[in-house]
């Protein structure tokens, strides 16, 4: 029998330019036409201003470190304990959940503010998962 | 609102609490129902408002065999009921109805008649965070932790102090789960969950349940109990995705909810003679001090380390022993509410000398809501 696999998304079509850009190996936000603000999660609207001019861009895809768990038990479907739930803050601003890959998980390497650097992980041929790593240099 | 417009008459928790493996949810909710209406010296036909959450008010109002005139199924978590007290008070201000019933019950433990939670996977949630490995509170609701310690300057030891005290008034209490006296060290060698978080910083899962009667202060002196008066509340929700809060050093619901409350209620921090912040997790005590204004964040691990929040302290926290060591079904929101209303019916088993105004504050979610009430036993 298979392993069980981590939850899988299903994008809507508010989401779907996001899945397809991680499918492509980019992280992509929106931001507002009218006010500038870039945030997510994904819709087709300002949450800011409410302004419905918004545009789709890629960001640089760095980060850092904005806060942690180390997951022991229980463990979700797909990972091996223990894991860390990374919350990270983008250059751009806006803040989503990872994992911290090429890095122990352990409080003593996983140091706040640290710099991190997207790295893509595909489960399949339509969803790639936007994941980190400890940025290099 | 007006102040004082609006009292509690009757208040009762489940028969048992704990693990009761012969009741299923909608029993337990009908437990706890009778047990208020029968500590209100009511009718169940006296009933014609009803509020409660997860499950419906449809369900309950059925099963109780009510008829009412104003329902009100908000469910955003553990606090609803604090939500539900808040409206209760409006509707019977505004003349929707006149005696309000509000229920809890989960069957948490024994999992009987117990509504499945699930995330979709088209959902935010489910699209955004599921696939990171969130499984279950344990591994989402401590996801802030570590920022607000170190914005804060908090320590693990000062986090697991919360457990301790609170375990000292779990002592006092006949029916806290959990009673024997725990240390610092005990905590901090307890079972790692999710780091920085142990189990006993971790809220218990058990069966129970809860139910409070509301009526217009008026008629509040002809009950049999000493009428709890509702001074002041507050509500707010923020995101039901931990990630997207605005800050980790904060709750943007609980301060928004709490200083609505207090505002509400014209009343000082240091009127308050009994606090309850809900408590699923050991950091909830600390953002709850720092968001209600009772001090700034940088010191609330330092105070309740100090034991200000501790039996004899100045600022007696979580009487019942909370949800570390009372009991937590899954929304705990009604017993910080029933145990307010023990105190200011001076008859709870760790009872504080006169107090006269409780705050009671509630989370739903991972900080995803809120929900603050003021009651006084003073009119």
């Amino acid at each position: 029998m298979a392993e069980p696999a981590r939850a899988r998304p299903k994008p809507t079509p508010e989401t779907q330019h996001f899945w397809d850009g991680t499918a492509a190996g980019e992280l992509r936000l929106q931001r507002c036409d009218a006010c500038a603000n870039v945030y997510f999660p994904p819709r087709p609207f300002c949450p800011s201003c409410a302004s419905r001019k918004v545009s789709i861009f890629k960001a640089s895809g760095k980060g850092t470190l904005y806060s942690y768990v180390i997951n022991h038990r229980p463990a979700a479907p797909g990972f091996t304990p223990p894991y860390a739930i990374a919350v990270v803050e983008l250059e751009e601003g806006p803040r989503m959940m990872s994992n911290i890959v090429d890095c122990p998980q352990t409080p003593e390497a996983l140091e706040l503010d640290m710099k991190l650097e997207v790295a893509f992980e595909k489960l399949d041929d339509k969803i790639t998962l936007p994941l980190f790593r400890p940025a290099k240099g | 609102m007006r102040r004082n417009a609006v009292a509690v008459v009757g208040a009762a928790e489940t028969t048992e609490l704990g693990v009761i493996p012969n009741m299923s949810q909608i029993q337990l909710h009908a437990d706890a129902a009778l047990n208020a209406i029968a500590d209100a010296g009511l009718k169940l036909s006296d009933i014609d408002g009803i509020a409660t959450a997860v499950e419906t008010p449809q369900q309950i109002a059925h099963y109780l065999g009510i008829k009412p005139t104003w329902v009100d199924g908000t469910s955003v978590g553990g606090c609803s009921f604090m939500l539900h007290v808040r409206h209760a008070a409006a509707a019977i201000e505004a003349g929707l109805c006149k005696t309000v019933l509000i229920t809890h019950a989960e069957s948490g433990k024994s999992m009987i008649g117990k509504l499945p939670r699930s995330t979709p996977p088209d959902s935010l949630n489910g699209q955004f965070e599921s696939p990171f490995g969130v499984y279950g509170p344990p591994s989402m609701f401590p996801i802030p932790v570590l920022r607000y310690m170190k914005t804060h300057g908090i320590t693990h030891e000062q986090i697991a102090m919360v457990a301790v005290v609170q375990r000292e008034w779990a002592a006092k209490n006949p029916r806290a789960m959990m009673k024997a006296p725990i240390t610092v060290e005990d905590v901090l060698n307890s079972k790692m969950i999710a780091y920085p978080f142990r189990i006993l910083q971790c809220c218990l899962v058990t069966d129970g349940g809860g139910a409070l009667i509301l009526t217009s202060a008026d008629r509040a002196k002809d009950f049999p109990n000493k009428p709890v008066y509702v001074l002041g509340t507050g509500e707010s929700v923020e995101t039901p995705m931990v990630s997207q809060m605005e800050t980790f050093d904060s709750s943007r619901a609980f301060r928004t909810a709490g200083p609505l409350a207090f505002k509400e209620a014209g009343i000082a921090h240091k009127d308050v003679d009994h606090l309850m912040i809900y408590d699923a997790f050991a950091h909830l005590p600390l953002y709850g001090l720092g968001d209600l204004g009772f001090m700034p964040h940088e010191e609330t691990g330092k105070f309740i380390a100090d034991g200000h929040t501790r039996p004899g302290g100045k600022l007696p926290l979580n009487t019942n022993g909370g949800g570390l060591s009372y009991m937590h079904s899954g929304m705990y929101g009604m017993y910080a509410l029933q145990e307010s209303v023990r105190q200011m019916r001076g008859l709870a088993p760790a009872q504080v000398k006169d107090a006269k105004i409780s705050v009671c504050h509630g989370v739903g979610g991972m900080f995803a809501a809120s929900g603050t009430i003021i009651f006084t036993n003073e009119k």
